[in-house]
């Protein structure tokens, strides 16, 4: 049975529970400089790298993910989000990449076989590749639409080693999280895929599209349905939505995927929209009851939170849906899907 | 009910390709990508699908010009919305296409040409790419131009195909369109060689599409368009049944097969389909009729683009055209000191044009709706140089606070004489739907406004009028109150809100109106001796009313004992499916064709019947080429799903109570109360009242709501872009969607659910003319017209849970476009109105609501003197 069938059978049977926030739980760790560079003598500041606490302090993402797995997670996402030569290059990181994400996806997998050694139920590990802060499909200059910092292969290539090492580590599957340009995630995509061809063996992947206005669609201007064109064929384990909004705000957009999508839906949305400060202060049970909704209706198959979202929000929305049963993957008519920024249909 | 969301036919723009277009290729040697992305766009506006880019020339670095192209035009969201085609004979131009773009696009193409290895080589990076494909009918040994070679090929690449496990409904087959009627025998069966491969190919390769570029097919009449068109109208009528369902066509020059000329079709018709050796050189003789008859409209249609820029923005305003309107915008920037002086000079002065045209009735409003939209893309384009250069605004002739008023969502005749008002140089500031007066009479101060404008379409928007009048009286104002709307009359402008207002209050008959009327009250010389004739004429409507009284009302024991007596042996029976009946999606290409379009005509101001008036003398050229713009937004609202109708009907056993009807819904009853005519009418004609339809020994009753929706992100993209016009004509769409969903859900209840008409056959004529058993009265409307019964009627029916239907305070209803009422299916059931009512009808009406007098009396007010 590969990893994929387990994943299925598992989700055919309840609804799974994917983990919550890193950031801000490791802000409640209150690292300084210090704590985040250890001894790797590099030359820019290291506060704020996330990522890099894997090699630094590996004991904070242990702990984070331990607080998950107690708190009900079925799935580790690896913190690994801007684990990739683009983003560390802000840091002066860009020669760790493959050391971040081996590092971090071996914490994450041996932790997740100490769980499910535990109780026998199966844990996966999902090897995390964020958007990266670069566009494919957008111009950062407004007065030459047509230039762009980075084109397809370059990004590919960034992608492709931060995968082969996230695979190397232990990591089930890659998860193209946070979409907000669908260029880059079909550049992840491509990555993945040919790094499956040189291993022999399909690499399963998840995508998760971020929307960011209420209309529905994502930075790129796609909808969701035409990211879904865009993306189906990359047979993709789950897909879903995260961050973007609170809850509240996902739910047409929840439903039109739940609807359309013949394979598992995953969304875990941020907790709530941030305050005037910028934090999140939406309650535990609040989430709960608005993700849980959707468990009501069928629509979903893995819940969990993205941004402020605290171990005791993923363990409101695991106790809150325990017993429910899952979506049923539909089981759609064969038509030609296309798609520009808006989805386009034919029948066949 | 399933949802169609398919198309059956798409057209691909073929207008950016520089192998057919010789003006495309001009653009991109001479690197004007700016104009190139133009090219795109109009094709996409003239109803392209699928927008194919070829840049396949000796001169070019394709893949240079490929990328270059396909990444600007995806930062044109209004070109990026729709799927890309990657046309290239190289798989390197391909590739590099594939790599730019964002969604999921076609590419065209590749072909076992150059073996099976080369050709699942590249099948298999389209998949990983996830791109569809166009699969040329090509091999080895060359191209495929028998019918029994093109199904041969096809049937191999598809067999291979599947066994590396490409989705069938990817694979676009192109079985090659040749050319015809060229002299060469061999040459003229290929029409038929075609059309007949496509019905094997479609049987022998399940879910698979075929295409073909229609140009090569009257490759031997270059130079006469009306003859290719001609041809390629009268190929796609043969072809399309036989499976082809997607063709490369410039989408704007396709000829309806019926208005061909006969004698020139029946010739292509015999080229076509080979139907005799001579029938080459009929059509080659017959052509050159043809030659060049093109040419003359297109000149004229060119012509306007070498005057010079001041006039080209007037011909642009006159005529609606907003293609180039930005660019001619800039040019006379250029050539002035200010750019406020391009908006107060021939801005202003081709706005000018469409209102005298428009005020003399040689210019309709959908004509003026696309002229405003031209102005706001020029005005846009000019406002951040004005700000930069921090001069005051344009001094327009007057500034006016629009708004329709709280409790009510109706906007589209409030939006229309925004427009008109706007092109005729008044300053807009328009609040929106359910304003509330605090808000309006702090618009008006913070603008500094000459006036305020208020518009309402349901009878409870009347009161709300009547506040804000009393508020603006309390805050001081002096500046004149319009009122506009459906319901709003002069009579009730005068009786109540008036006397409410010492400031000028004028009614607004319809969006002509408004224009003359704004005018007049910002003039010097007129305001005043205008001021007061309004101020007489309303006067005398309230002394004409004085005198009336109520003498002419029935006491309300009297109007009972002259009710309707009706026969209950043809009462409609029980149902066959009581309860509540729920559809989520009812297909709305259905609904399309209980569509009533006359109401629509007069949503823009076109007086007239349908489809009368598309033939008509006076507005006939503006009603068909609004009507032809409604069916292509209809089709794109069809095909990409923009709206969703959801209703609920339901059908409880009930009933009659005196004036009431007591209905049963899950085991509880309630009881719903009518009211009845009080007006004293001739002997033999009864005071109607909707329970006088319904059996005291026990009946049915039922309950419906339906809505569009959906609307509101691409009201909002149209909106950003300064499109007033297709704005107004969605929501007009979406208006006229939920009347057909109400007729069609009626219908379906007829014959179905309630059972009482199962083999009614009525055409759409019919139903418009309500030529049916029973009636469909609606709360707020004459023979019920009591608002606040909709809550009730929502609540048994479960209209917000079920189908996410919602009523404001005032009991409109949202999503806007939304219909819903009750069901009487007695036989003898009809529409009256109730009209004026008795104060004695009042107090009893508020016993049997249960509610008090003061309640009572707000919501009947407009059934009151």
């Amino acid at each position: 049975m590969t990893t994929r069938d387990t994943f299925l059978a598992e989700a055919a049977k309840r609804i799974l529970i994917t983990d919550g926030a890193f950031g801000t739980e490791i802000q409640n760790w209150k690292l300084d400089e210090a704590a985040y560079a250890g001894t790797l003598g590099l030359s820019h500041d290291q506060k704020g790298n996330n990522d890099i606490l894997a090699l630094t302090k590996p004991e904070v993402p242990e702990s984070i993910h331990r607080a998950y797995f107690e708190a009900g997670a079925d799935i580790a996402e690896t913190n690994t989000f801007s684990a990739n030569r683009i983003s560390q290059a802000d840091y002066g990181a860009e020669h760790l990449v493959r050391e971040i994400n081996i590092e971090s996806a071996k914490l994450a997998r041996r932790l997740a076989d100490e769980y499910q050694a535990k109780d026998g139920r199966p844990r996966f590990v999902a090897g995390a590749i964020g958007p990266t802060n670069k566009t494919l499909s957008l111009s950062p200059d407004v007065n030459d639409p047509g230039y762009r910092e980075i084109d397809f292969d370059f990004l590919k290539n960034v992608y492709r080693e931060q995968i082969d090492a996230l695979v190397e580590g232990g990591a089930d599957f890659i998860l193209i999280e946070t979409v907000f340009d669908t260029l880059n995630a079909k550049a992840g995509i491509m990555a993945t895929i040919e790094a499956g061809e040189a291993l022999g063996r399909e690499i399963p992947i998840m995508l998760s599209m971020t929307l960011t206005d209420l209309s529905g669609r994502n930075l790129s201007g796609h909808t969701v349905e035409a990211f879904w064109h865009a993306v189906r064929h990359a047979r993709p384990l789950t897909i879903g939505l995260n961050c973007s909004f609170g809850a509240e705000q996902l739910r047409p957009h929840v439903k039109t995927l739940s609807e359309i999508c013949d394979t598992l839906i995953m969304i875990y949305p941020n907790a709530g929209l941030p305050n005037e400060l910028g934090a999140y202060d939406e309650a535990p049970v609040t989430t709960a009851g608005l993700v849980g909704e959707w468990a009501v209706e069928g629509q979903v198959n893995v819940l969990g939170g993205c941004c402020g979202s605290t171990p005791a929000h993923i363990k409101a929305i695991a106790d809150k849906v325990r017993g429910m049963k899952p979506r049923t993957i539909p089981t759609p008519p064969v038509v030609t899907r296309l798609a520009g920024l808006e989805p386009f249909t034919m029948a066949a | 009910m399933t949802t169609n969301t398919s198309t059956n036919f798409v057209n691909v723009g073929e207008r950016t390709n520089v192998t057919g277009s010789a003006a495309f290729k001009k653009m991109i040697l001479a690197g004007d990508y700016a104009r190139a992305v133009e090219v795109a766009r109009s094709q996409v506006e003239n109803g392209a699908q699928v927008v194919d880019v070829n840049m396949d020339e000796g001169l070019l670095d394709a893949e240079y010009a490929m990328t270059t192209f396909l990444k600007l035009i995806a930062a044109e969201p209004d070109i990026a919305r729709v799927p890309i085609m990657i046309d290239s004979s190289k798989w390197s131009v391909i590739e590099a296409g594939l790599k730019c773009v964002s969604g999921k696009p076609i590419v065209n193409s590749i072909s076992m040409k150059e073996g099976e290895e080369t050709f699942l080589h590249y099948a298999r990076r389209c998949m990983a790419y996830g791109a569809a494909v166009v699969v040329m009918a090509f091999d080895e040994v060359g191209q495929a131009d028998t019918k029994e070679r093109k199904v041969e090929i096809c049937a191999r690449a598809y067999d291979l195909l599947m066994s590396i496990g490409f989705p069938p409904e990817d694979i676009i087959f192109d079985p090659n369109v040749f050319a015809v009627a060229t002299g060469i025998e061999e040459h003229n069966n290929y029409g038929v060689d075609f059309i007949e491969a496509c019905r094997e190919i479609k049987a022998r390769c399940p879910h698979v599409h075929i295409s073909g570029g229609l140009s090569n097919l009257s490759f031997s009449f270059r130079g006469n368009e009306p003859v290719r068109r001609a041809m390629h109208s009268v190929f796609l009528y043969h072809a399309i049944p036989a499976g082809m369902d997607m063709a490369i066509v410039n989408a704007g020059q396709l000829d309806v097969y019926d208005t061909i000329d006969p004698e020139l079709r029946q010739a292509c018709e015999d080229v076509v389909l080979n139907r005799d050796p001579e029938a080459g050189e009929r059509l080659v003789a017959l052509a050159e009729r043809y030659r060049g008859t093109d040419a003359v409209a297109e000149k004229q249609a060119a012509e306007w683009r070498s005057l010079p820029v001041t006039k080209r923005l007037e011909y642009a305003l006159v005529k609606g055209i907003d293609a180039h309107v930005v660019d001619d915008t800039e040019e006379c920037r250029q050539q002035f000191a200010r750019p406020i002086e391009v908006i107060e000079g021939p801005l202003m002065d081709g706005m000018n044009v469409v209102g005298d045209l428009f005020g003399s009735g040689k210019m309709f409003l959908p004509q003026v709706v696309k002229s405003a939209r031209v102005m706001k893309k020029a005005v846009a384009h000019l406002l951040p140089f004005i700000e930069a250069a921090k001069e005051p605004g344009a001094k327009g002739k007057g500034k006016i606070v629009l708004a329709t008023v709280k409790g009510d969502v109706h906007d589209i005749g409030k939006n229309i004489v925004g427009v008109v008002l706007q092109c005729n140089g008044f300053e807009v500031v328009d609040l929106g739907v359910m304003v509330p007066w605090s808000k309006i009479i702090a618009a008006a101060n913070e603008n500094d406004a000459d006036m305020i404008g208020l518009s309402g379409l349901i009878t409870p928007s009347l009161d709300e009028m009547v506040t804000v009048g009393e508020e603006m009286q309390r805050a001081g104002m002096t500046m004149p109150l319009l009122i506009g709307g459906a319901t709003t009359s002069k009579v009730h402008t005068a009786l109540r809100i008036a006397p409410a207002y010492s400031g000028p209050v004028v009614h607004v008959l319809d969006a002509s109106r408004a224009v003359g009327v704004a005018t007049t009250l910002v003039s010097d010389t007129q305001r005043d001796p205008y001021v007061a004739q309004v101020a007489a004429d309303y006067e005398a409507v309230r002394k004409a009313r004085e005198g009336k009284g109520s003498n002419a009302l029935l006491p309300l024991e009297e109007a009972r004992a002259r009710g309707f007596v009706a026969d209950m042996a043809l009462k409609a029976g029980d149902p066959k499916q009581p309860g509540v009946h729920v559809y989520q999606d009812w297909d709305l290409s259905d609904l399309r064709d209980y569509i009533d379009w006359t109401p629509f005509f007069r949503a823009w101001e076109l007086a007239g019947n349908f489809p009368a008036i598309l033939t008509d003398e006076v507005v006939g050229e503006s009603a068909s080429g609004l009507y032809a713009d409604a069916q292509a937004m209809l089709d794109t609202i069809i095909a990409e799903k923009w709206l969703t109708a959801r209703g609920v009907a339901a059908l409880w056993p009930c009933r009659r109570d005196g004036d009431d009807v007591i209905l049963t819904a899950d085991g509880a009853e309630t009881r719903i109360p009518f009211l009845r005519q009080q007006i004293a009418k001739r002997e033999g004609r009864a005071n109607m009242c909707l329970a006088d339809f319904i059996d005291p020994a026990g009946d049915w009753i039922g309950g419906f709501a339906v809505g569009i929706h959906g609307i509101d992100a691409h009201i909002e993209r149209f909106r950003a872009g300064h499109d007033d016009y297709n704005d107004i004509l969605l929501k007009a769409l979406a208006d006229r969607l939920a009347e057909a969903f109400a007729e069609r859900l009626h219908a379906h209840v007829r014959t179905d659910l309630w059972g009482y008409a199962a083999g009614e056959q009525l055409t759409n004529e019919a139903l418009i003319r309500e030529q049916y058993r029973g009636i469909r009265p609606a709360p707020g409307y004459p023979a019920c017209p009591e608002h606040s019964i909709k809550r009730t009627l929502f609540d048994l029916l479960g209209a917000e849970q079920a189908v996410g239907l919602e009523l404001t305070e005032s009991f409109a209803m949202l999503p806007t476009a939304a219909v819903s009422g009750f069901y009487f299916g007695h036989g003898q059931a009809e529409y009256f109105g109730v009209a004026r009512i008795g104060e004695d009808q009042v107090a009893d009406y508020a016993v049997r609501r249960g509610v008090d007098a003061v309640q009572a009396t707000r919501w009947l007010r407009t059934n009151l003197d």
